[in-house]
């Protein structure tokens, strides 16, 4: 049995009790009681903000009254209605920074209805009812291919089921759900909620999954357009940035992303070796998922290392103050310059960094900082893209995309990188192939 | 601190709050402790006549209505009079009486409507040394289908004639208690008064049903499937007990009969209205029963200090302060107008006065870019809708136009005091001497 203080990078630095307390729920659900008081707080605003913060739209007032009244079921209809995945949402979204961020209350007191919570107290009361709330319209005979079986990808099957379309959607790992299957921290989703949600998802008929198949490598987008009345690229973001500093290849050096889809796969979370010093390179959720989950893991120190200032993280106030609070260092203006290490990283040297008018400036002082470990949480990338089609700002170019072919989620422009925004481009993008192929606008 | 100390109808309490007849009241434990937590009075549950007392549901007697945070709003109950022997209350009563001579003890009576009856109970209650007797005419439930209770409360020429017996057979001072479910509550107040009452006491509770079981189809409270309904009291009654008290203040039939004003009384605030439209003393049953017998030290230490801010230095200052300003619709000012004013640095943009207005009012308020809401003067009539329904207080206010300025809704200029009694739309006015 290894300890935190355990040298290198080990497993099982905790015991079994506190990896599984460590991975379970961050923030209890609501019960009956809290829910009721928690959606009597709301406003019923006059055509309400949080609606208009939501990416999807969701009609938040009504759906917290339907709670207030008795009815969580019917609420979680409402919020379905405008975004099938408001399940994995309630837990993932930054809602600090969306419904709760515009929310009357939060611009009165600082203390916004508690949307977030309220949203997943109704959609799990829906989910625990067993059924599937949605029926499929008559058969249209249309067949629609859907690329990426994430929240944009499986977004845009439901609705086209809906609609009556029968849909394949192909993704190239084994598992449905995109990033929520992959992406996100494990305590945020537990009890393998992700797939619960797919599952249900998918109760609707109508959605063919073939896994493990690789657009580019086992199909291409032309043959899909043969085969196919339209077709829906939701393929993310597949590669990372790189950091361009020296010792980048060390042993010990990894992509965020990586290491936390394996904790996501992982049965025995305990089994995975985690560095007694561990530093994480990014200002994202990424950065704040990777440094609390090394934590989690019984990593002595992890530090987190910005190169801008507090107020450009992208992650939310809400997910810093959680890192912090169990026990993450976050430092601001460093950029790393080197990784140093025989072979495997040992340390990182940073550099101070300065905002200037003619952008981040690398000074001359700076720190060094152990770490077993480095995780870089940099940002993701397209990758390589579909042939015949170009980026822009980071972004599949839509003007690049052949006839009959939609695109949307993190792949595409528009959204910020987030479930919310996947689900409504899925949503919005299967309405209008629906509207493309029945031949209205 | 003020002195709370009152004299009502020549019973002496040292504050003006007592405990209503009611299942607090029922017994020496339980007066005996409402004392000691500092009760200037207690109604004794009430009192039936002698022999087999009356028997309870063995399901439950209360209702309720709540709030989100199960706040109780209002109960129900279909509890009827002291289920217990007269003997052992009259032996209580006296025991509590002795020890506590500073306190108010009133006897709540509820007997069958025949003169022999009151005649009596009265001479059995003489002597346990209680400062009064309350006549329940009141109960809605139970008792009246007995022919008591609020049966007597509802024909005002019964109440006048067991009001005659009750002071013919009896020295004490006499409390009648009434009953709201009736359509004017001057009448029974009046006839009480003709029987020779000391006091009139309101409101008794008001016939209810809580709620219903939408799975069993039956009203709460449920009694093995079956309900039936009950009197509601607590915070919801209040607004109708204010009126009611009022009314009988204001009257010139019953003015300066002295009241005990009942009625979802919760804080001092609660008390000290009820005293400004005439109440000598109030009566707590609800709050009590939700939050146990400390309260009172929050009425106590409230009413206190609020009569300090006045320069009040006895309660007779506040009792019936605000009964001159009761009036009836027609004597009210038709010139004088206000303006809603919504204050941008207060308001949270939530929109609702301008749903509320938009909606169901005089789409008096407008919606401008960046969600900034502001009031259409040519449009508003001052409802007053908008100040009631917006979540933050003092946000929206209304605001007078002085006189001589003009109304832009009416293009009249603002004048002196008139009422309908004059207007020239009112058929019946009497032309202006």
């Amino acid at each position: 049995m290894n300890s935190p203080q355990t040298p290198g990078v080990v497993p099982h630095r905790l015991n079994g009790g506190r990896i599984a307390a460590n991975f379970s729920d961050a923030q209890l659900p609501f019960d009956q009681h809290e829910a009721r008081v928690a959606a009597d707080r709301c406003y019923f605003c006059y055509d309400a903000p949080c609606i208009a913060a939501c990416p999807t739209e969701i009609d938040i007032p009504l759906f917290i009254r339907q709670i207030l009244a008795g009815n969580p079921e019917v609420a979680a209809k409402t919020i379905w209605d405008a975004n099938i995945f408001g399940g994995a949402c309630a837990r993932v979204c930054p809602t600090e920074q969306l419904c709760e961020g515009s929310c009357v209350r939060e611009v009165a007191e600082g203390k916004p209805v508690e949307i977030g919570r309220l949203q997943r107290y109704a959609t799990d009361a829906g989910m625990a009812t067993n059924t599937h709330p949605y029926a499929r319209a008559p058969s249209t005979g249309r067949r629609i291919a859907v690329v990426g079986a994430g929240p944009a990808g499986l977004s845009c099957a439901h609705r086209l089921a809906m609609h009556g379309h029968d849909v394949v959607v192909f993704d190239r790992r084994l598992k449905p759900g995109g990033l929520n299957e992959y992406g996100i921290a494990a305590y945020k989703v537990p009890h393998d909620f992700a797939q619960a949600e797919v599952d249900w998802l998918l109760r609707i008929g109508g959605i063919e999954l073939r896994m493990g198949v690789e657009l580019g490598r086992d199909m291409s987008i032309d043959q899909l357009r043969q085969d196919f009345d339209a077709v829906f690229l939701g393929i993310g973001l597949q590669g990372v940035n790189a950091l361009r500093a020296p010792g980048e290849d060390k042993g010990e050096v990894r992509d965020a992303v990586e290491f936390i889809a394996g904790l996501r796969q992982a049965q025995d979370k305990g089994a995975i070796p985690i560095g007694r010093s561990v530093v994480v390179i990014g200002g994202g959720m990424t950065a704040i998922d990777a440094a609390v989950q090394s934590k989690a893991l019984g990593a002595e120190n992890v530090t987190i290392v910005y190169r801008r200032d507090q107020s450009q993280m992208s992650a939310s106030g809400y997910e810093q103050d959680h890192a912090k609070h169990v026990g993450v260092r976050i430092v601001h203006e460093a950029a790393p310059v080197e990784i140093r290490g025989n072979g495997v990283a040992h340390e990182v040297q940073f550099a101070y960094t300065e905002t200037t008018p003619e952008g981040l400036r690398i000074s001359d002082n700076g720190f060094r900082l152990e770490a077993d470990q480095v995780f870089k949480a940099i940002g993701q990338t397209l990758g390589v893209l579909p042939d015949g089609m170009s980026a822009m700002g980071g972004k599949i170019d839509p003007t690049s995309l052949p006839a009959g072919v939609w695109v949307g989620g993190d792949c595409a422009p528009g959204g910020q990188d987030l479930t919310v925004t996947a689900a409504a481009q899925g949503r919005d993008a299967a309405e209008a192939i629906h509207a493309a192929l029945m031949g209205r606008n | 601190m003020a002195n709370l100390a009152t004299n009502f109808i020549g019973i002496r309490s040292p504050n003006p709050f007592w405990l209503a007849s009611a299942p607090p009241t029922d017994k020496e434990y339980n007066v005996r402790r409402a004392y000691e937590a500092g009760w200037g009075g207690v109604v004794w549950k009430t009192l039936g006549s002698e022999g087999p007392p009356v028997v309870n549901v063995n399901g439950p007697r209360y209702g309720v209505i709540y709030g989100a945070d199960r706040r109780v709003m209002g109960i129900n109950n279909i509890e009827l009079i002291t289920d217990r022997p007269l003997e052992v209350n009259l032996r209580e009563i006296k025991s509590v009486k002795r020890d506590y001579p500073d306190r108010a003890l009133i006897i709540s009576l509820m007997v069958p409507c025949d003169e022999d009856s009151w005649k009596s109970i009265l001479a059995r209650i003489e002597d346990t040394g209680a400062d009064g007797v309350e006549l329940n005419f009141g109960c809605p439930h139970g008792m009246a289908e007995r022919g008591m209770g609020s049966a007597v409360g509802q024909v005002p020429e019964y109440i006048e004639m067991v009001t005659r017996w009750v002071k013919t057979h009896s020295r004490m001072p006499c409390i009648v208690k009434l009953t709201p479910n009736i359509s004017d509550i001057r009448k029974p107040a009046e006839a009480a008064k003709r029987g020779g009452a000391d006091a009139v006491s309101l409101i008794n509770t008001i016939n209810s049903i809580t709620s219903v079981d939408l799975d069993d189809f039956a009203p709460e409270p449920k009694i093995d499937g079956k309900g039936t309904h009950g009197g509601y009291c607590g915070p919801a009654v209040k607004p109708i007990a204010l009126n009611m008290v009022a009314e009988i203040a204001r009257s010139p039939e019953t003015r300066g009969l002295p009241i005990s004003g009942i009625g979802g009384v919760t804080t001092w605030r609660d008390a000290a209205e009820f005293m400004a439209l005439g109440a000598g003393s109030v009566q707590v049953c609800t709050a009590a029963m939700t939050y146990g017998f400390k309260i009172v030290e929050e009425m106590i230490t409230g009413l206190s200090a609020y009569m300090d801010r006045k320069g009040f230095t006895s309660v007779d200052q506040l009792v019936g302060r605000a009964v001159p300003n009761v009036t009836d619709w027609q004597f009210l000012n038709l010139n004088y107008v206000t303006k809603a004013r919504i204050d941008q640095d207060l308001c949270i943009s939530c929109g609702r006065c301008f749903a509320a207005c938009e909606d169901t009012s005089h789409q008096a308020i407008a919606i401008n870019p960046g969600r900034v809401f502001t009031v259409k003067d040519e449009e508003c009539v001052a409802c007053n809708l908008c100040v009631d329904v917006c979540p933050v207080q003092d946000c929206i206010t209304m605001v007078e136009l002085p006189k001589g300025t003009m109304d832009p809704r009416t293009g009249i200029v603002v004048g002196d005091y008139a009422n309908w009694t004059t207007h020239p739309n009112n058929p019946m006015a009497r032309a202006a001497e």
